[in-house]
């Protein structure tokens, strides 16, 4: 499983798209930061910045998924890993990590846009609001991380590998956009618990809300079942 | 030991591979035979656990590739039938995350010496994958199926798009390989099998058709000789004469050919050697022999062979196994 993780977190930077990803996650993260906090007059107030953020995900990760499976398809390298002596589960599992990890280093990097709004907020920020952001970005990105794992074994094209996870990440994040204008009540529930965008809002504001947590790891695992799933199916097909 | 019994895998209603069952011993090299679309990949990749198969089980040294497919696979090299190479990694790099891959327990550093050295990579070990020629990805291939030392050892289609100097050098180093381990090697090529393996096992549309000996697969193609022949000399009489011989199945003209000569070709009875009868004939009747050569059977002649005495034509006799 660490082999496969390291030649994942080398191939990220041996190639472009790791620093393509980096560069886009940063310049976006920047771009955001200051249109939603330094240029508008309430500097104190960070939430827009990581409801943005959240919304950036879904042109950003599946930078980082796309090639995770695509690229062993296309190059025929898959062979290699499923002759080997480790478990799909493992192999899915280091990628994922990889993928994750690369998340974390641009993810961490973006921290650096608190320093100034530290600097200028006027008052006292609300930590509690920014660490459940945090909290629930990573958890987010977790999943999408997921989503894009998932579609990437599903195809041998990295283009609609990244198309495919950007659609099914809009649903997830639109769901709560569409969902005002639903009628039926019933149906407005089972979506906003779907919903990722609205269980953000609660770690947003600083509740810290265990069913969203356990709903955003939940999410994660179930697409990673998936995906080994996909690896077991088409040995059976 | 490998150990195949009712292998059977199914697309939908086309069976790939239908009801194959063979055992391999320790130290055996085997050559898988069989014409393009004969189930041979579909086989390897069931045997690498790459692929399930619909009923039927494989064993590996005892342990079930199904049930226990990891420890299965740690007793298997598979050169796959195109190499699964990294192309942005050097071949070290390559080999070392192979190393790691397979949780290999050998000192590394020299694992991986002993390897290039023994495919000769070690000149080409720090340059990039992708800047080698297929000759020498195939051997970065071959590495990678050594790695860790397994037992068993499977090539697809080793050979396929080398030039002749590199088949002969992976022919060699397949021969080398079989002295201490376990090969199975899947190809179209007849001669190539010939002179690389023990024991011949032919497949075609999924089912074994032959499963011999080498030597007894030679006989088989001996069994129905063939030569062709020129001879200077009166066309019609010449071949009636070469008829008249006992053990000749036919003789027929191809074509005039140089110095007033005809070529004509001849098929004997199987296991008869035509040739000292045909000379002392022509030497008896002062008809010059300029040309005699056996003609050499190509695979879909010996595939008509083995699958015809499997019942269809019973023309030739050789043989014992083949589909049920």
């Amino acid at each position: 499983m660490l082999a496969i993780y390291k030649r994942e977190m080398r191939s990220y930077f041996t190639s472009p798209i790791g620093y393509i990803f980096l560069a886009i996650f940063l310049a976006v993260s920047g771009v955001i930061f200051s249109l939603t906090t330094l240029t508008q007059g309430n500097a104190s107030d960070i939430t827009m910045y990581f409801t943005y953020m959240l919304i950036s995900f879904f042109v950003v990760l599946p930078l980082l998924t796309m090639k995770l499976f695509a690229d062993e398809k296309r190059q025929r390298t898959e062979t290699l890993l499923i002759s080997a002596p480790i478990s799909i589960t493992s192999m899915v599992c280091a990628k994922f990590f990889a993928a994750f990890s690369m998340f974390l280093i641009g993810f961490s990097v973006s921290l650096l846009n608190l320093i100034p709004f530290f600097y200028f907020a006027s008052g006292n920020p609300d930590l509690k609001t920014i660490l459940g952001s945090l909290l629930g970005l990573v958890l987010i990105a977790a999943a999408f991380i997921a989503i894009g794992v998932m579609v990437s074994a599903l195809t041998e094209n990295q283009l609609v590998a990244a198309l495919g996870t950007m659609m099914i990440i809009l649903v997830f994040v639109m769901i709560s956009i569409f969902n005002s204008s639903i009628e039926s009540y019933f149906l407005r529930t089972v979506l906003s618990w779907i919903s990722v965008l609205d269980r953000f809002t609660l770690l947003a504001v600083g509740r810290f809300d265990i069913s969203a947590i356990v709903y955003f790891i939940s999410l994660c695992f179930s697409f990673l079942f998936v995906t080994v799933r996909i690896y077991e199916k088409r040995r059976w097909a | 030991m490998i150990e195949i019994k009712n292998l059977v895998k199914r697309y939908g209603d086309f069976a790939a591979v239908n009801d194959i069952s063979f055992s391999i011993q320790d130290g055996e090299i085997v050559g898988f035979l069989g014409p393009n679309g004969a189930g041979k990949t579909t086989t390897m990749s069931i045997l690498t656990g790459c692929l399930s198969m619909t009923s039927g089980s494989v064993t590996i040294n005892g342990v079930d590739i199904f049930d226990e497919p990891l420890e299965a696979k740690k007793q298997i090299g598979y050169l796959p039938e195109f190499p699964p190479l990294y192309l942005e990694m050097t071949v070290r790099e390559y080999l070392n995350f192979v190393y790691d891959l397979k949780n290999c327990t050998l000192d590394r550093a020299a694992h991986i010496n002993e390897i290039c050295d023994r495919v000769k990579l070690t000149h080409v070990a720090n340059r990039i994958i992708r800047n080698l020629s297929k000759g020498y990805r195939q051997r970065v291939g071959i590495a990678q199926a050594l790695i860790g030392n397994p037992k068993v050892i499977i090539f697809d289609e080793p050979t396929v798009g080398l030039d002749p100097k590199q088949i002969i050098e992976i022919r060699t180093l397949i021969r080398d390989l079989g002295k201490d381990h376990t090969v199975i090697l899947s190809t179209h090529i007849l001669p190539e099998v010939q002179m690389v393996c023990d024991r011949i096992v032919i497949i075609n549309r999924g089912k074994i058709v032959a499963d011999e000996k080498t030597e007894d697969i030679e006989k088989v193609v001996a069994g129905s000789r063939q030569i062709q022949l020129k001879v200077c000399g009166p066309q019609k009489e010449v071949q009636n004469a070469i008829k008249g011989l006992s053990g000749i199945k036919y003789c027929e003209v191809i074509g005039e050919r140089e110095m007033q000569s005809t070529a004509f070709l001849v098929e004997s009875e199987a296991g008869l050697d035509m040739r000292k009868g045909i000379f002392n004939l022509c030497a008896s009747r002062a008809w010059p022999i300029i040309g005699m050569e056996a003609v050499g059977l190509n695979l879909e002649e010996i595939f008509i062979s083995v699958v015809d005495e499997n019942g269809q034509g019973g023309k030739k006799k050789k043989g014992k196994k083949g589909d049920k």
